[in-house]
């Protein structure tokens, strides 16, 4: 095998959504995939400006999605209303220390985690860092795997909303919280999608020269 | 037996560019330089998805048609389906909400069964369906947003949540939704997204010696 190359260094081109290695002919950017129709790029188009722009959003509307509350249940009487970390709370408070441990985990650590992941890759992108592109490549896929599981505050909402207001003693009203929260979720998957891994590499082969 | 041929590769996620020598069947082969999976050969992966999307579609039905969860409160026996958040949502004034859960618990995972099943059945019989490259392609998208196994997680913890409230009883479509997790997580393991672009479209393909 000759020494490793780049695709791009080539004048070739994968598509991101069937995989096919194509020709990209000299001074064209972008072309359809003859094989499934979706555009083709060398480089994701405008990755770290359309990350950056995503991670920015997620990152504000994680604040609102931390302090306002996600839900309210008033039950005899009585109400009580829940944002993310005392919903925490009450698990551990219920003695449910594993499942209190894996919502923190799923709703509080890996929104932050996520954000925190990408930032460090654009700005190790932006700044040309050589450093471990190995371990950054995996971080970024551990990214891009992670974040559905933040997802699940929404499912609790969605699921007590459904089942206690289908009876009458009780009613569960989920409040702006939850929204900003789904926001953050959708925000940061469409963050983890739009940045390019290959930047990371790019750098390093400008380096060696 | 040699499931992929040699061929030319870039890896999506390092750019490298190399030429991957022959997967066996039930092999797979890993990017030398940044450790991303390349290819991957399951045994009789057609034959296997197409099973498991019929049984996922099954469950699909049952895990929608019946209440996922019943309460018990003082008495008082409520239930609800998966549908039923979806519209409980909507009728609180969270649209938003509503169309995500909507989204990622019912269409998605619908949309992910059913377009391999619409797929796969012909290429199976050796037959091209029509739209096959637009719709293959379309599946790879929607398949980030099918949540299925993070909406158990959400039942387990409504479970608990609710225990000082109620009297909590599954449901068959709580069951049938469980074993819809498990058969969804299959058919990601079992589809070789190669074979089936091989079959959709061979005239991309580098030789014509395939099984
Ligand atoms: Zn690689």
């Amino acid at each position: 095998m000759s020494a490793p190359g780049r695709a791009l260094s080539a004048s070739l081109a994968t598509c991101h959504t069937c995989a096919l290695l194509m020709r990209l002919p000299p001074r064209t950017h972008a072309l359809g995939c003859p094989r499934c129709g979706h555009p083709v790029h060398a480089r994701k188009q405008n990755s770290l400006r359309r990350t950056w722009a995503l991670v920015a959003a997620g990152a504000i509307l994680y604040v609102p999605a931390n302090l306002l509350p996600i839900m309210s249940v008033t039950h005899l009487g009585s109400g009580r209303t829940d944002t993310i970390m005392s919903g925490v709370m009450h698990l551990l408070h219920t003695g449910m220390w594993p499942l209190a441990l894996i919502v923190f985990v799923a709703s509080v650590f890996v929104p932050l985690a996520k954000l925190l992941a990408l930032v460090l890759l654009l700005v190790s992108v932006q700044r040309g860092w050589t450093w471990r592109p190995v371990q950054r490549t995996r971080l970024y896929r551990l990214t891009e795997m992670v974040g559905r599981w933040s997802m699940v505050d929404i499912y609790v909402v969605t699921i007590l909303a459904a089942l206690v207001n289908a009876g009458a003693l009780a009613r569960v009203e989920p409040r702006p919280g939850a929204v900003f929260f789904g926001l953050v979720v959708v925000l940061t998957m469409l963050a983890a999608e739009s940045f390019d891994p290959r930047l990371i590499w790019d750098r390093l082969g400008a380096r060696r020269g | 037996m040699i499931a992929h041929p040699v061929r030319r590769v870039a890896c999506p996620d390092c750019d490298l560019l190399l030429t991957l020598p022959p997967v066996p069947a039930g092999g797979s082969a890993r990017c030398p330089r940044c450790d991303a999976r390349l290819s991957r050969a399951p045994h009789r992966s057609i034959e296997r998805t197409s099973a498991l999307a019929l049984a996922g579609l099954l469950l699909f039905v049952v895990a929608n048609a019946f209440p996922f969860l019943t309460l018990d409160i003082q008495g008082r026996q409520t239930e609800a389906t998966l549908f039923e958040g979806v519209r409980t949502l909507w009728t609180q004034d969270m649209p938003f909400l509503s169309v995500l859960v909507l989204a990622t618990i019912i269409v998605a995972p619908l949309l992910h069964l059913s377009l391999l099943l619409y797929l796969l059945l012909p290429l199976g019989w050796g037959r091209r369906p029509p739209g096959g490259p637009r719709l293959f392609a379309l599946l790879h998208h929607i398949r980030p947003w099918s949540m299925a196994e993070v909406f158990m997680l959400g039942v387990l913890v409504s479970m608990t949540k609710l225990a000082d409230l109620a009297d909590i009883f599954p449901g068959i479509a709580l069951w049938a939704f469980s074993l819809l997790i498990l058969v969804i997580a299959a058919t990601l393991s079992t589809l070789d997204e190669e074979v089936v672009w091989a079959r959709l479209a061979p005239r991309f393909e580098p030789t014509k010696a395939r099984g």
